[in-house]
């Protein structure tokens, strides 16, 4: 079973309020501020930007920025939660709209008044999620039309152009860029697609003005490996990675799987790194969906970069064939890694590929495999080369299996 | 002007390279690996050529 975990300071608003049996309470959330009249576009959009918020999707690009963009392009325009995501790892935009699915509905409505838009959806996969947004959206006080539209739960399906390409009636798949949604979206219109832990803290933020700096730095992560329960948790941009380790009962862990599956695998050094954006990509990794796996000592990093690897080939949506022969080669190189079976060249195979592949799909699931044989050849260069010469008891008392143990269950 | 891959449509034809093969580069599975996107001076009619080479539109010149 999930728990759930909050690090914010005392007194600051936080996404993660428990809520009633039964769904958001919206007398409490509009008692709380919540639905309030929308600042001034203009300011509104100066405060998220003060407010230094960033995208909760993986890319973490500036959400100012992108509202801007999309304000600014000619034409209709159309504005999207993004609540379908497809990292194993990750629970908390699922949790956010079960539990909140006001306050995502809230920052929705806001990020229409700072667009111009007209209409809105929310996407997603999940049937409880589905349940609570849809009773949400009969309690709303009346805005734009929001409509809910249900796609399968893919690595891929929550890429801005697979939603984008879902809502337009099509398959839930990426497509090349450019052009990208806030060119050309939903049905031809400057679409923003926000990820719906955005959208919650536009929303958190706009109603609570004087901690909109905390608000917009704070991060819901999801904290899991072997040997004890995972834990949603909120913390504060800067935390160390250590904290949390230690407070979800992986404190000894010998290495942990950034970013989902998106930042690759981490070893010496790990104990160092902080929650954040810019200090994770400097260190080789990402922070994206804020989804952290921790090796269990005894665990083998190998073994992981396989079973890593192994889910994001399964999980190839097949468009790509660069996609399709470049992650299956990693992901069986991998797993020869990990049995014993590989010579030298096939780390130098890896080594090539984890240079030359990165950026080729048209989407970044073939960046993520890349990444992970990278991160591995650099932080356990060691331990590749000893699975050559001796047999590896980790890998051998758990082989890899395609990632199945790297998905978390929603609290 | 740029040479874009459409890597959804690239079906490992090889045939873009033979034109262009300061551009693209053939993968070990056979797909086109771009090697610049930007078309330096002189190269424009190769980048062409490997467009209008490919059987399944992979390739598209923007400016």
């Amino acid at each position: 079973m999930t728990g759930i975990l909050s690090l914010t300071p005392q007194g600051q608003p936080t996404v993660l309020a428990p809520q009633p049996p039964g769904g958001e309470d919206l007398v409490r959330y509009r008692a709380h501020g919540g639905y309030a009249p929308a600042p001034a576009p203009d300011r509104l959009l100066d405060r998220i930007a003060t407010a230094g918020l960033r995208g909760r999707g993986g890319a973490g690009f500036p959400a100012a920025v992108k509202l801007r963009t999309v304000r600014d392009t000619p034409g209709d325009t159309v504005v999207v939660a993004n609540g379908e995501e497809g990292e194993p790892g990750s629970v908390k935009d699922r949790w956010l709209l079960r539990h909140r699915p006001h306050l995502v509905l809230d920052g929705l409505r806001l990020a229409a008044a700072v667009t111009g838009a007209r209409r809105g959806y929310v996407y997603l996969a999940d049937p409880a999620a589905e349940a609570a947004v849809r009773r949400a959206l009969t309690e709303r006080p009346p805005g734009i039309p929001v409509e809910v539209v249900v796609t399968e739960h893919t690595y891929v399906a929550g890429e801005e152009s697979a939603v984008v390409r879902r809502i337009d009636g099509g398959p839930a798949l990426p497509t090349a860029k450019p052009p990208r949604p806030f060119e050309r979206g939903v049905g031809g219109a400057p679409t923003l697609v926000a990820n719906v832990e955005t959208l919650a803290r536009v929303a958190l933020l706009t109603s609570h003005p004087g901690a909109a700096a905390a608000v917009a730095t704070t991060h819901l992560v999801t904290i899991a490996g072997p040997g004890s329960e995972p834990v949603l948790v909120e913390a504060p941009a800067g935390t160390h990675l250590k904290t949390l380790a230690d407070l979800c009962g992986h404190g000894r862990a010998p290495a942990v799987l950034l970013g989902g599956l998106f930042g690759g695998v981490h070893g010496t050094g790990w104990t160092d790194l902080r929650l954040d954006h810019d200090e994770l990509a400097a260190a080789g990794g990402a922070l994206g969906c804020g989804a952290l796996h921790f090796l269990a000592p005894g665990d083998c990093p190998v073994g992981a970069a396989a079973d890593a690897a192994g889910y994001l080939a399964a999980q190839s949506a097949r468009q790509c064939g660069v996609c399709v022969s470049g992650t299956r080669a990693l992901a069986d190189t991998l797993a020869a890694v990990a049995r014993g079976e590989s010579g030298e060249e096939d780390t130098e195979k890896l080594r090539r590929w984890s240079t030359q592949l990165p950026g080729r799909g048209a989407c970044g699931l073939l960046d993520a495999a890349a990444r992970i044989a990278a991160t591995l050849l650099g932080h356990f260069p060691d331990r590749v080369e000893d699975h050559r010469h001796t047999p590896c008891p980790g890998c051998s008392a758990a082989p890899p299996r395609d990632g199945d143990r790297l998905v978390v269950a929603v609290p | 002007m740029k040479l874009l891959l459409d890597s959804t449509r690239c079906q490992a034809y090889g045939l873009c390279q033979e034109p262009a093969a300061d551009l693209i580069d053939i993968d070990e599975w056979g797909y086109a690996q771009p090697i610049r996107t930007v078309v330096p001076e002189g190269s424009e009619e190769a980048a062409a050529e490997a467009v209008a080479v490919c059987p399944n539109s992979a390739l598209r010149l923007v400016k």
